[in-house]
């Protein structure tokens, strides 16, 4: 190619003179790969640093200002066999990233802390047995409080800041019964300190903030995981414009430096990384990822081109518009945001736990301080009973028995190429009863594929695939890529909107339209029995061959849907496209219920009357005309290959050519929703054993740190069982 | 019981440098990549400086 990227976008001055750069690779997967690169990138003179860092599949690398040009280091990536892709790092990634390193932080100062105190606290408990002089005990005391306070009024923020932001807007959340319960526990604990008493709580409120910020923690890492493996796969896409910098010349710049007004060529072969019109040149268009429909359009100047559009056959010059500017992607952005808005706010598990659960344990500890009262206990002793109730009923184990589950589900989920986007997707997709699937680019691959390759001749295939390598054509590439080619021929010229055409010992061999290899007989053969299909003709000699290029269904589509079915789910297909084409892919996967032709506002539609019925929606779609439905429905996923506004909606993101995702997730949820209730069932349990002991106002630090403890530990190996959900299903 | 006057600062003051260290190792990034770590500690140790190995 002429233009190479221009990485100035990417660069940072990182101090010294030397300049950074961030890349994200493709196929870093162990140790030796990380050895290898940082090796062969550091031998290169000038190079001041290069760190790959496997958890995140990057590569960041340092050098002299003006010494080298960043493209080197992509080609001395590429020897090794590796894709490297420049990458910027986008602010919601940012963002969790910062919040979770904010959290290992006090995580690790609470931590400390609580060590610390249990270095006093356990000679106090075993002095109340013993011989400890009160005056001893006050002193550790003393200096537990010294430690503590400090310590939880830095690590309890996110506590305080979340019950805080919950009860302003009349609401509790699970975090207003925590913070009570430490404000309780410490301000007593001064109180009794001051008053020379045998107990104080600085070991138990400091080491329950320890436990709930590793809860939080976990969950945080997990999500800054998944951001920075989407950033990945944005930088794997590699987004890139050829942009006019001037009348005659041009440049490869990143998609997201195009402004509205810039002018931007489009090559066959190519899809438009932004929306505009068409100011120049003529060429069919297959827009099936913007509208479901798969067959190509003409674009000529004037017509409106879509991110996201390939281009078939000619060349076009797109000049970039403001999305508003579109009447398609206006009407999709005014639909999405009023999905958006109407989307009944999903009460997650958490948030209804702790509605029940905060009145029921404020009101057993004020119930405890009357009955004791009554009882002729003192005020003091009321009071200092209740509070242990409080301490003993703070739901340690209730703030990890979620996210710890969460957090193991969606490492599986992960692992089985399954990105959540939402955190209570997985309850969400756990309830569905019905999956709505789009066809176009979800159903099927989103790239084309020839399918009538067995009744052509190998040796046929084979050279047709090396005499497609010559053209940009998607339909060639797809007729490359089939026969696996990888050499081409020499001396191939390419007629622009025909075909390409060469010289085969001394034998004229031609690819592209029928009409341009004498074809059209056959052609229109082969498409009165596949309609759907795309042909590419091929001439060698006298002998013709017509290849049927068409969207195939994902591999293992019928057998997903098959298993879908046999849990009890029902299957939908609702797309866009024109009734013949969706009815041949239903009748395949054995889907009954169907809709062609129908537009974003009668997706939403049919959405909706089906909520109406009670049913609990997954719209599986890819499309900018499937946006505001995945939106509207209960749950939703997107492949990998969707719109980028599809995408940012879509509550999870799944990779690869097999639909099985799809089928994982729905099983994986369901399995780590038992898990979840599961738990809260076990913090029920342990409350039941432990408030009787409260109330009875036998607690003591030593029962509450163990019984604390003890929860904690048993809800998060009940949720590490949510880790061999993979190899069950 | 004098002993406890050396004792427990002394111990206070260790798990304070602790805490410091931590707060260090974080500061310093080494908590950013916990798998690329594991790994880094089996490693085979750097080559000689230009010694011809792929």
């Amino acid at each position: 190619m002429s233009t190479t990227l221009d990485f100035s976008h990417y660069l940072k001055p990182a101090g010294d003179d030397r300049l950074h750069l961030d890349l994200a690779v493709e196929g870093i997967s162990c140790a030796g790969c990380m050895a290898k690169i940082e090796r062969n990138l550091s031998n290169i003179p000038d190079v001041t640093s290069a760190r790959v860092n496997l958890t995140d599949r990057r590569l960041a690398l340092e050098w002299k200002a003006g010494a080298l040009d960043p493209a080197l280091f992509v080609d001395r990536l590429a020897e090794l066999g590796y894709k490297a892709y420049p990458f910027e790092r986008a602010q919601a990634e940012t963002v969790e990233a910062d919040r979770a390193s904010a959290l290992l932080r006090r995580l690790g100062v609470a931590a400390f802390a609580a060590m610390n105190v249990m270095m006093l606290s356990i000679p106090v408990w075993s002095g109340n047995v013993s011989d400890m002089l009160p005056e001893q005990r006050d002193f550790f005391h003393w200096l537990s409080a010294l430690i503590v306070l400090p310590a939880a009024a830095y690590s309890a923020q996110p506590f305080f800041a979340s019950a805080w932001t919950a009860l302003r807007a009349r609401g509790v959340n699970m975090d207003v019964p925590i913070s009570i319960g430490i404000f309780l526990a410490l301000a007593t604990s001064i109180v009794e300190t001051a008053n020379h008493a045998d107990h104080a709580y600085f070991d138990a409120a400091i080491m329950l903030i320890a436990f709930l910020l590793a809860g939080r923690y976990l969950d945080q890492n997990m999500r800054r995981r998944t951001r920075a493996f989407a950033g990945n796969l944005a930088a794997l896409k590699a987004e890139t414009a050829t942009k006019f910098v001037s009348e005659h010349e041009i440049r490869t710049v990143p998609a997201a430096t195009i402004r509205p007004g810039d002018i931007v060529l489009l090559r066959p072969g190519e899809r438009s990384a932004v929306d505009g019109n068409v100011i120049e040149g003529r060429s069919e268009i297959d827009q099936s990822l913007i509208t479901g429909e798969t067959l190509p359009i003409v674009a000529e100047p004037g017509t409106a081109v879509f991110a996201g559009s390939l281009v078939r056959s000619g060349t076009l010059r797109v000049r970039a518009a403001a999305a508003s500017e579109e009447t398609l992607l206006a009407e999709i952005s005014r639909l999405l945001e009023n999905a958006l808005q109407s989307r009944s706010h999903y009460l997650r598990l958490a948030e209804r736990a702790s509605r029940l659960y905060a009145p029921v344990v404020h009101a057993t500890a004020f119930l405890t301080m009357l009955g004791w009262l009554a009882y002729g206990a003192t005020f003091h002793d009321s009071i200092v009973t209740a509070i242990a109730v409080l301490i003993i009923t703070c739901p340690c184990a209730l703030g990890l028995a979620i996210p710890a589950v969460q957090t193991v589900a969606s490492g599986a989920l992960f692992g089985s190429g399954v990105l959540l986007n939402a955190g209570d997707a997985i309850e969400r997709i756990a309830q569905v009863d019905r999956v709505i699937f789009d066809k176009t680019g979800t159903l099927t691959l989103p790239e084309l594929d020839v399918a009538n390759l067995a009744s052509i001749p190998a040796d046929v295939v084979n050279l047709a695939g090396r005499l497609a390598l010559s053209s940009r054509h998607p339909v060639a590439a797809a007729v490359a890529r089939a026969a696996g080619a990888n050499a081409p021929l020499p001396g191939i010229e390419e007629e622009p909107g025909q075909g390409v055409r060469g010289l085969l010992d001394g034998q004229e061999i031609r690819l592209g339209r029928p009409s341009y290899c004498g074809a059209e007989a056959l052609a229109a053969e082969i498409l009165s029995r596949d309609p759907e299909a795309s042909v590419a003709a091929f001439r060698h000699g006298d002998m013709v061959h017509v290849f049927a290029v068409r969207q195939r269904l994902r591999p293992d589509a019928a057998a997903v849907i098959a298993s879908l079915q046999r849990q009890g789910i029902a299957i939908e297909i609702v797309s866009g496209d024109r009734e013949a084409a969706v009815r041949s892919a239903a009748q395949t996967l054995g889907i009954h219920e169907w809709r062609a032709e129908v537009s974003p506002v009668d997706k939403i539609a049919r959405i909706e009357a089906l909520v109406r019925q009670g049913s609990k929606v997954l719209m599986v779609g890819d499309g900018l005309n499937d946006a505001p439905a995945l939106a509207a429905a209960h749950a939703s996923m997107s492949p990998v290959s969707a719109t980028h506004m599809s995408q940012a909606v879509a509550d999870a993101v799944f990779l690869g050519e097999r639909l099985e995702p799809v089928a994982t997730a729905i099983e994986v949820s369901r399995k780590a929703l038992r898990l979840m209730k599961q738990n809260l069932w076990l913090a029920v349990v342990y409350n039941l054993l432990a408030v009787p002991i409260a109330i009875a106002g036998l607690v003591t630090p030593l029962i509450a740190a163990a019984a604390m403890s003890g929860s904690s530990l048993l809800v998060m190996l009940n949720a590490l069982r949510a880790r061999r959900m993979r190899e069950v299903g | 019981m004098e002993v406890l006057v050396y004792l427990v600062p002394l111990a206070l003051i260790l798990g304070f440098l602790g805490l410091l260290g931590f707060l260090w190792s974080l500061r310093s990034g080494q908590y950013d990549d916990l798998d690329g770590a594991a790994w880094r500690a089996i490693a085979d140790d750097e080559p000689v400086e230009g010694s011809p190995r792929s």
